[in-house]
């Protein structure tokens, strides 16, 4: 019988079946790693508070289901994610499916302009850099590489801060937007670009560096090989060695890394945010670790795992199509 | 007769008022504006009568008022106006404000006050639950005025000093029937207050703006308050440096910062108007230690500790050595004339030996594990002078880090510590979260009380007594006695205490002009821009 699915699609489903026992593998452990971690979030909370009496404290735990035993509360969760129910957050006081909607856009945003950025820079950079190896260009660009490489995150944040919002007083120190500017249209987009200049600048200024390393070695190593020499002997000229020839080999270990940062950067995401006040998934992840806001966390993984599976499936696919001697098995 | 109020410490508020900076006179009060003011983190609840927290307050305390609030002047009224108690002390009368509407345009009235003492004061607050414990019922005899019915005596200055904090009354009409807990309004609050509730957008900021049907003719002055949540402390010193924000609060930036900014002239910095939000330092024995049950060895540790250098290092001068579990806040109910503990090397490893805990062949005479707790720069600086000067006498002291959650289990449930350093916060009067750090009995697991294994019958009796006396000056005397006992037998040491400190911008006017200044309601606040 011929069903005339496409390979393509074939593949797509059977990488999905995959990714479920994944999935529920992720959750399972996660749930019961989070648990190992001392106190709950009636502790965390009543910490911020400043103290509650017991019965105060009793009432809580029992609201959040905290006093069941654990296999209980994790029967519980597994039951509710089953159908696709995230469960309450107990910091918001609201589903975790809302908070985590209300997140995902500045998260995404913020990754998606920081990766584009650099990936394309820093590769470009990489690329001239190898092609004048070793030379006073060459020298600078791995210099300035090295150095963003080796910048903490946060410390290169507050650089950017105290230069252009405290001393030059260009830009805004933090937040996504101006709070009571009441901005509409267009005047709000800038409003939010230039919000997210800084945050983007450091995001990108750390990866940048990894490209750019990355795609230097790549060039060289693959500058060597033989079928470039054999397609310079027949007379290719530099523009199209390097483009069709030289490039499109080299980027297979930059995007192989695009993939793993993309899930990473979630993570790297979490300083950042923090600093500048961005009302994204990191900044989330990292408050409900310190709240001990379980469901909010696990959301987060779960919605995390998801990009992660289907980044990496993506990145399988890119891979077929840079180099052919790749298959989709 | 009818019992009196007295206003406890007029005196000494007086004076607090008298250094402040003169007051802006009707004539240069600029109108409108937006205030920024920082907040170090996202408040789960907005609703002051669900949750007693000073950062529940610092945002809705603008925008949901209390009975009574505390100004240098003493207790001032607010939404109720007169306050008595009878005789037997059973029954406390308030007279509400009358012409009064919640934001939504209904009236205010002494139905919204009963509902809210029954349902959530008695039930729900934390720490009000046990200081409404026994409270019967509320009548409201006539719309404005609330009789509150209890079981046993309820002294009057308890019930006042208490109702800035504890009593803020919420629209009846908008929880009755309804699940109190998960109450849309609880994150949307609907008050009486100078400034309307308008979002809460959660990880960035919370929005008020100007209730032009405030009670107090011609008030606020501000369009509008943004409090904006900024978790990292270097970043909101930027922020406040940059002109984004006017105030930050409750020591949200760090000491380094708060030392450098008080140095630019752009900012008033200190800790004016923190009178009624003072904390300790404090050291916590676990009394099931028998090296930690002999007073002996608890007495030298104190004699141990320079407590000034700490104060002046730590802390950079904003503090002052603590004299027992009541601070110099507690006005009539605190005393200074208690046992001290001289810093003295010499005299605590005297007293060591003499304990039968000589210094053996590894230096040391003892090791305890150490809990620090992790609620910032005080308490995470305080611990490692506090260990680093035991080492001093001979005494080896682990630091155990722990986040919150860590230290109050490990702490308060499983009592897996031999000594913690924390933080005790008054709350205007003793009886109200203080004398449970003393008293035996505690529901195990509850954090900041006695779970030390201490137990002291004299102190027990002295406790419940002082709790019900209506006669405000024997019960002042009871806790002066509470006071010298403590120093005496040192279950804990309440080594320093220490106000908040603010840093605010000057072009803020009228700030800090009272004593728990972040958490009223800013109604006479403006901004020179």
């Amino acid at each position: 019988m011929n069903l005339n699915i496409p390979p393509i699609a074939i593949y797509a489903l059977r990488r999905l079946f995959q990714a479920i026992p994944v999935i529920i593998l992720i959750m399972i452990g996660t749930f019961l790693l989070l648990k190992l971690a001392p106190g709950d979030t009636v502790d965390a909370l009543v910490g911020d508070m400043g103290g509650a009496d017991a019965a105060f404290i009793a009432r809580l735990r029992a609201e959040y289901g905290l006093d069941q035993p654990i296999w209980v509360q994790l029967w519980r969760y597994m039951a509710k994610l089953a159908t696709f129910d995230l469960g309450q957050s107990f910091v918001y006081e609201q589903p975790v499916t809302t908070v985590l909607l209300d997140r995902l856009g500045t998260t995404l945003l913020l990754m998606a302009t920081s990766l584009s950025l650099a990936f394309s820079i820093g590769i470009v950079l990489g690329a001239f850099a190898a092609r004048r190896a070793y030379s006073l260009t060459d020298n600078l660009i791995s210099t300035l590489g090295l150095i963003f490489y080796a910048t903490p995150s946060f410390f290169l944040s507050l650089m950017m801060m105290l230069l252009f919002s405290v001393k030059l007083g260009w830009l805004p120190v933090g937040g996504i937007k101006t709070i009571a500017g009441f901005y509409t249209g267009w005047d709000h987009v800038v409003d939010v670009a230039r919000h997210l200049v800084m945050p983007t600048a450091a995001l990108s200024l750390i990866y940048l560096s990894f490209y750019l390393r990355l795609m230097r070695s790549s060039v060289i190593q693959v500058a060597d090989q033989d079928f470039v020499r054999t397609a310079r002997a027949k007379g290719a000229g530099e523009t199209r060695l390097m483009v069709h020839h030289i490039m499109r080999n080299a980027l297979l270990p930059a995007v192989t890394l695009f993939g793993l940062q993309f899930s990473a950067l979630l993570g790297g995401s979490v300083v950042v945010e923090t600093i500048f006040t961005l009302p994204g998934l990191g900044q989330l992840a990292y408050q409900s670790v310190i709240q001990r806001d379980m469901n909010t966390l696990m959301g987060i993984i779960f919605l995390c795992s998801i990009i992660v599976i289907l980044v990496n499936f993506l990145t399988d696919l890119l891979y077929a199509r840079l180099d052919s001697r790749i298959e989709l098995t | 007769m009818k019992q009196k109020l007295l206003n406890v410490g007029v005196a000494w508020l007086a004076l607090n008022a008298a250094l402040m900076p003169g007051t802006a006179t009707a004539q240069d009060v600029k109108k409108g504006g937006t205030a920024v003011i920082h907040m170090i983190s996202e408040q789960r609840t907005l609703n002051p009568a669900l949750r007693a927290s000073t950062g529940v307050y610092n945002i809705s305390g603008k925008i949901v008022e209390p009975l009574i609030d505390k100004s240098y002047d003493g207790f001032e009224p607010v939404l109720a106006t007169e306050w008595t108690g009878s005789d037997d002390g059973l029954t406390i009368t308030l007279k509400l404000r009358e012409n009064v509407r919640w934001h939504d345009g209904e009236a205010f009235e002494c139905d919204d006050v009963a509902f809210t003492a029954i349902e959530m004061w008695k039930k729900l607050l934390n720490y009000s639950s046990s200081l409404q414990a026994n409270l019967e019922s509320v009548d409201c005899t006539d719309p404005h005025t609330a009789v509150f019915n209890y079981s046993k005596p309820m002294p009057l200055d308890l019930f006042v000093s208490a109702m800035p904090d504890l009593g803020h009354p919420m629209p009846k009409h908008l929880y009755e029937g309804t699940d109190i807990l998960s109450n849309k309004y609880n994150t949307a609050p609907v008050g009486t207050g100078p400034f309307k509730f308008v979002e809460y957008e959660r990880g960035q900021y919370v929005l008020a703006e100007k209730n032009d049907d405030y009670w107090r003719e011609g008030f606020p002055y501000l369009d509008r308050i943004v409090w904006r949540f900024i978790k990292d402390k270097s970043a909101a010193a930027a922020a406040l440096e940059a002109g984004e924000i006017h105030e930050s609060g409750f020591n949200g930036v760090s000491m380094a910062d708060v030392v450098r900014l008080a140095e630019d002239d752009r900012f008033d910095v200190g800790t004016q108007g923190y009178e009624n939000n003072v904390a300790h330092s404090t050291v916590e024995f676990n009394h099931r230690n028998p090296i930690l049950a002999d007073l002996k060895v608890r007495q030298a540790m104190y004699h141990g500790l320079d407590i000034d250098y700490a104060i002046d290092t730590v802390m950079r001068g904003f503090a002052a050595p603590g004299r027992g579990p009541i601070p110099k806040a507690g006005a009539a109910n605190y005393t200074d004339d208690v046992t001290t503990y001289e810093y003295d090397v010499e005299l605590a490893k005297q007293m060591l030996d003499e304990a039968g805990y000589p210094v053996k062949d590894d230096g040391f005479r003892f090791k305890l594990r150490h809990r620090p707790a992790p609620w910032g720069e005080y308490t995470q600086l305080w611990g490692e002078y506090y260990a680093q000067s035991m080492r001093e006498i001979g005494i080896d002291v682990e630091i155990l880090a722990n986040d919150a959650p860590g230290f109050l289990n490990g702490v308060y449930r499983d009592y897996d510590f031999d000594t913690a350093n924390g933080w005790h916060q008054f709350r205007s009067d003793p009886a109200v979260s203080t004398t449970v750090w003393l008293r035996s009995g505690q529901a195990p697991g509850t954090p900041w009380t006695n779970q030390f294994g201490w137990q002291s019958d004299v102190m027990d009796a002295a406790i419940d007594t002082a709790a019900s006396e209506l006669d405000p000056i024997k019960r002042a005397e009871m806790y002066h006695a509470i006071q010298r006992q403590e120093m005496d037998e040192l279950p804990v040491i309440f080594a320093i205490e220490h106000p908040f400190i603010s840093i605010t911008s000057k072009k803020l006017k009228n700030h800090h002009n009272t004593p728990r200044w972040n958490s009223s309601s800013w109604y006479d606040l403006w901004l020179d821009d």
